[in-house]
């Protein structure tokens, strides 16, 4: 599938750049602008050069000390739904039902979290979370624990990671099953007179075929869990304390709370550039799996021909006879 | 061969997991205030629709779900046209910049809604955008263009070339190509865009509350607002946090045979 250079293509991709810059590179150009002053109010600004840049990456500071620890917070925050979220997402897809109705009842009740805004999902676990009408906190308490997620920093913490796990883990178990669902079945038989046990299955065949999808469900979850905001929001508001004020809220806050034009635009370029700079590295990766795929791909037919499956067995037996 | 042990215990208790917390807000919104606040009930024991009359008959209620709907008909319209087209050019030719471009384009999909906010403010207010459904509609079109992209490319790659050359030979103009061939075969591939589109516009809340003040607030928007002025009206808050999730519920289940391979964004 060689693709032919046409120029001409730009026409048709002409509509897409002009929608995306008009509302990417527009505002982004307002961002560096504020990024680059200061003002007294009343729409009067004046040249600040890199100040605000300074102050945002000194902890010594108020505004550094602020992003540097929400940015701390949600690369914590981060790692810890990833490591939750990916291994319990391939479980759940490996347990999908093979056929009949309870496929689509199963995939509907998965998808389910997916579509509810993420204000509501904040309120259906603010509502479940609390002591006095909620079922978890309700439970929790009467069983001896106690929990109650607005003064406790670690219920705090608690909710809002189930929470995530709670909206999130579908996705990552969807694109693990629509990655299982692409090995044809001829591999599993092939395993099967190999006599190849569930784990050696799970290793040498449904990884590798699932490689590309839990790249995708990693970047995915990243990039969502680091720019995170309505969830927590609605839950903990960032409380108690600071202890879920993640990067997001703390640049609304600046921005439209505080109305400090300098200090938040220069934190969302800087948070712009790391998000930048983690996507490249996703691609390249992604980009490289796929030319490495496409080469196996075409060496791979000579190797590999389907009926070759009940061949195999033919040399396991060999050495057998050798030793008899 | 294809699952693990105990598959059906284990997809059990997850599906108990994500259902539990719906199904407490659904009891929720059936229970009467009293009832919500001075027993712990695991049914409603004296059921009530006052809180679900109350959203249908109050303007400022429903008119919230009317304003929701519109600018995600609307976004999911444009992003699905200019997506579409795009999509074919990325698939089947090579030119100046496309790399990049479609980083640059994937990268917009990542890009975080706070970071927008205010310049999204600004912008839309000054070409007096603010506060109509346009403005949202084409707010989200910075994470849902790039998707649609992205799962449309998929799709048209999966057509064999030879149908293009094919049309082009019996003297089919693009266009038309492309209206009477190309979209019909990947329908299924458009309706699952479609659907993304939907989804993640209908979840949003930061830009749409933002962008908007009186005429085109949101629903989300209106739940956040009322809950913090009238004292916590828990039956009423559950029954509106019910009804947002009909739509998505309803969409689910038309693109079910979809879903999966929607997910894998067209590509696996």
């Amino acid at each position: 599938m060689d693709k032919t250079v046409n120029q001409k293509a730009w026409f048709l991709v002409l509509p897409v750049f002009l929608v995306v810059a008009f509302s990417a590179v527009l505002p982004l150009m307002t961002v560096v602008n504020y990024s680059m002053q200061d003002t007294f109010g009343n729409n009067q600004f004046f040249w600040n050069g890199v100040g605000w840049f300074k102050e945002l990456l000194d902890p010594s500071t108020d505004l550094g000390g602020r992003f540097l620890a929400s940015l701390g917070r949600n690369l914590f925050f981060s790692m810890v739904i990833l490591a939750i979220e990916v291994p319990l997402g391939i479980v759940v897809a490996l347990s999908m039902p093979r056929e009949g109705w309870t496929v689509a009842a199963c995939l509907i009740i998965l998808a389910l979290p997916l579509l509810i805004p993420w204000n509501v999902v904040g309120t259906i676990w603010q509502i479940f979370g609390r002591p006095d009408i909620g079922l978890l906190g309700y439970v929790l308490n009467a069983i001896g624990i106690d929990y109650n997620y607005v003064s406790n920093e670690v219920d705090a913490w608690l909710t809002v990671i189930v929470m995530d796990v709670w909206h999130w883990t579908s996705l990552v178990a969807l694109l693990c099953y629509a990655g299982l669902k692409s090995i044809p079945d001829a591999y599993y038989q092939a395993a099967q007179i190999d006599g190849a046990s569930r784990w050696a299955v799970f290793k040498a065949i449904q990884l590798p075929k699932m490689n590309r999808v839990l790249l995708i469900a990693v970047l995915l979850r990243f990039m969502d869990s680091f720019m995170i905001y309505t969830e927590p929001f609605v839950v903990t508001g960032g409380g108690p304390g600071n202890s879920t004020t993640f990067v997001s809220i703390e640049l609304v806050k600046i921005a439209l709370g505080q109305f400090d034009l300098g200090k938040a635009a220069a934190l969302s370029l800087v948070y712009n550039l790391i998000i930048l700079i983690v996507c490249w590295i996703f691609y390249t990766v992604m980009t490289n799996a796929g030319v490495e795929r496409k080469v196996q791909a075409e060496s791979e037919p000579a190797v590999e021909p389907k009926p070759s499956a009940a061949l195999k067995p033919v040399p396991a037996l060999k050495p057998k006879e050798g030793v008899a | 061969m294809h699952s693990i042990p105990g598959r059906r215990l284990i997809m059990g208790l997850f599906l108990v997991f994500l259902l539990l917390p719906i199904y407490w807000l659904v009891n929720m919104s059936f229970k009467t205030n009293s009832e919500i606040v001075s027993t712990m009930t695991l049914w409603p024991h004296t059921p009530t629709l006052q809180h679900y009359k109350r959203i249908f008959t109050d303007e400022s209620w429903y008119s919230g779900y009317i304003n929701s709907l519109e600018y995600v008909v609307l976004n999911t319209v444009i992003s699905i046209s200019v997506a579409l087209p795009a999509a074919y050019a990325f698939s089947r030719y090579r030119f100046l910049g496309d790399k990049h471009l479609f980083f640059w384009l994937l990268s917009n999909r990542m890009a975080p809604a706070a970071v927008y906010a205010l310049p999204f403010f600004n912008l839309y207010s000054a070409i007096g955008l603010f506060d109509t459904p346009w403005a949202v509609a084409l707010a989200h079109c910075i994470f849902n263009v790039p998707l649609a992209v992205w799962i449309l490319e998929g799709f048209v790659s999966g057509v064999p070339r030879e149908i293009d050359e094919t049309a082009f030979l019996d003297g089919y103009s693009f266009p038309r190509f492309f209206i009477k061939i190309l979209v019909p075969l990947i329908a299924s591939g458009i309706g699952v865009a479609a659907f993304f589109c939907f989804m993640f516009s209908w979840v949003e809340l930061l830009l749409a509350r933002t962008l908007t003040s009186v005429h085109a607030k949101p629903i989300a928007a209106i739940m956040t607002r009322t809950v913090s002025a009238s004292g916590m009206d828990w039956g009423l808050l559950a029954a509106a946090g019910v009804l947002t999730i009909i739509p998505g519920a309803l969409v689910i289940w038309f693109v079910r045979n979809y879903i999966a391979r929607g997910f894998a964004l067209g590509r696996v």
